[in-house]
């Protein structure tokens, strides 16, 4: 049951760049992340106007999964069976303490429902399942920091119980302007061996 | 090989202290539902479950605490406590911990004397709860919207198999707050009387809040009068929307087939569900379609929303156990608040309490975000 898995690809979004198997794609520095995260919609061409109803976290986590998806080289769709596993420290609290700042103000103690459905981690987990139509096993964990063993033990365990043929896993973490993207996916096939120091080396690769 | 269980429970809320007698209350159709009129929670009275502040405190105190503690700390450190204390089990290596909530201290944002700011992030909080009880292992917080606390079984038991543990301590819990109560008011969704789970004349959702702890293992030596194993488990995406349910029921549908396929059971083996029944409109009616869909119209079914309110993280950790003890006590116990079927599709709603041998139940959740989870439970033979 404990096959050997592999990395097939990963992606990162950190520090004015979005990098695709360690390789740069785009770098553009902007002052703030909503103006940075826009440039790379912009320069992927994207084409996906619900993009802009999201808050930071989603948009990030959603650009990530669509650079890396796009570019695997691998049909993404339903009979696939990808999973989604991703993680943060921030959960949605970016969002939420602007919705909380919404609500102190007694003149506007109703506030829009399209902020608030965002005041959950794992909305970003339904917009890129809704982009890519994966009917598939979805969870949000919590860590104080990025925790290479409990995404391995946890993707590895959806594989080996056949509740999904590849897993898209990894961190995503907004607040303020500071982000940190870094997906990968797990799958029986590809050249680089799934294994807890192999992920914690690629998370850190700048 | 055997397939893990689950073993101690405890549940906090407005019914009680310990599971014991919030099911006896259940089983009574007492529900733990009053009428707040309370500013510091809405602007208007409203349905909701909340528990006592006093007898919180006089129980926590109890516990003989070092320091201070937010108030939803407290209710999950008492809800662990009673499933910590009578497993007597060394916390070691081998033992995890999970914490399932969706907002954890999101009170504190609006009170930000009483606490260090990090106390809102839910690592903070599952870090309290670790160092409460000396766990060794790093908490894993799961925040997956409603289905969270039924998904926090799901994990426990896929990492037992894993071998990463061979004991999961799972404790969940969100309280009632103007962030939580505000928000689904600007959904429209919150019922002004109590809530109608599947009901003709439902008319929105109730918010309460508990804490639930339960300990899974695979190991003999602490199955309980009453343990249930996990025969099978899943958690499917509706890739739809982001807060409206799926109008085929599609990730609840198939949440509820991958369970049935791991468990090499067909829906017929199926003697209960202990479904999500928020009593919405659209929530019950997506859920009435998935029934079918999956062949599970004659089960005999019951939302537990009429006692509790939705009490998000931790309502799937919270009916599960009620699930638990319904099959100990071979009770079908009602869903309180329902008249006449209000959706389109034959649902088989448990209307009085009832007495009758059942073996195996199904338990579901559906929340934000498409997400969703099913697992399956059976008594064991003991």
């Amino acid at each position: 049951m404990n096959t050997d898995y592999f990395i097939e690809g990963y992606c990162h979004i950190k520090n004015n760049r979005v990098l695709l198997n360690g390789e740069p794609l785009f770098t553009e520095k902007k002052p703030d992340f909503a103006s940075f995260i826009k440039s790379v919609y912009q320069h992927f061409e994207t084409d996906y106007p619900k993009f802009f109803k999201m808050d930071k976290l989603s948009k990030l986590a959603f650009m990530a999964a669509d650079v890396l998806l796009k570019n695997s080289g691998r049909p993404v769709n339903e009979e696939e069976n990808m999973a989604v596993v991703l993680s943060n420290r921030a959960s949605s609290l970016d969002t939420d303490r602007r919705y909380q700042e919404s609500i102190d103000d007694p003149d506007n103690f109703y506030p829009s429902p399209a902020v608030f459905v965002y005041t959950l981690p794992n909305i970003c987990i339904g917009e890129i399942s809704i982009r890519h139509k994966l009917y598939s096993e979805n969870s949000f964990f919590i860590f104080d920091k990025f925790n290479a063993d409990h995404l391995w033990h946890y993707s590895k365990s959806l594989i080996n119980h056949k509740k999904a043929d590849a897993v898209l896993c990894g961190w995503v973490d907004v607040e303020g302007d500071d982000y940190d993207a870094f997906l990968y996916i797990v799958s029986p096939k590809g050249d680089d061996k799934h294994k807890i120091e192999e992920i914690t080396r690629l998370y850190f690769t700048q | 090989m055997n397939n893990p269980f689950l073993s101690h429970n405890s549940i906090i809320s407005s019914l009680g202290f310990d599971s014991a007698s919030v099911v006896e209350g259940v089983s009574q159709e007492v529900s733990g539902l009053k009428l707040v009129d309370n500013p510091e929670i809405a602007p208007h009275p409203l349905y909701t479950s909340l528990i006592d502040p006093t007898l919180l405190q006089e129980r926590f105190e109890a516990l003989g605490p070092q320091k201070e503690y937010t108030r939803l700390e407290k209710m999950m450190l008492l809800a662990l406590n009673g499933t910590v204390a009578p497993a007597q089990l060394g916390l070691t290596e081998r033992v995890g911990l999970i914490v399932s909530t969706t907002k954890g201290n999101i009170d504190l944002l609006s009170d930000q004397d009483a606490f260090p700011r990090e106390r809102a992030y839910l690592a903070a909080l599952a870090q309290e709860i670790k160092d409460f009880f000396g766990f060794k292992t790093e908490p894993i917080v799961l925040s997956n919207a409603c289905v969270s606390g039924i998904m926090a079984i799901s994990v426990a038991k896929r990492l037992i198999n894993e071998k990463k543990f061979d004991h999961v301590f799972v404790v969940a819990g969100d309280l009632v707050t103007p962030f939580i109560i505000s928000g689904f008011n600007a959904f429209q969704a919150l019922s002004t009387e109590q809530c109608r789970p599947y009901c003709k004349t439902r008319s929105g959702i109730n918010i309460g809040e508990v804490a639930a702890s339960v300990l899974i293992t695979k190991n003999p030596k602490f199955e309980i009068d009453g343990s249930v194993e996990i025969l099978g488990d899943g958690s499917c995406n509706d890739a739809n929307h982001i807060s409206g349910p799926s109008r085929t029921g599609e990730g609840l549908y198939r949440s509820i087939r991958s369970a049935l396929r791991e468990a090499r059971l067909s829906a017929d083996d199926i003697d209960y569900i202990s479904a999500h029944g928020t009593a919405t409109q659209y929530n019950d009616e997506m859920e009435s379609i998935a029934f079918d869909r999956a062949g599970l119209a004659k089960a005999p079914l019951n939302s537990l929303k009429g006692y509790f309110g939705h009490t998000l993280g931790a309502s799937g950790l919270l009916e599960t156990i009620i699930g638990m003890h319904s099959l100990r006590q071979n009770t079908l116990f009602a869903s309180l608040g329902f008249r006449e079927l209000g959706v389109s599709l034959p649902l088989n709603i448990i209307k009085k309490t009832t007495a009758k041998p059942i073996d195996t139940f199904l338990k579901t959740a559906s929340g934000f975000g498409g997400s969703n989870t099913a697992a399956i439970f059976k008594k064991m033979k003991g």
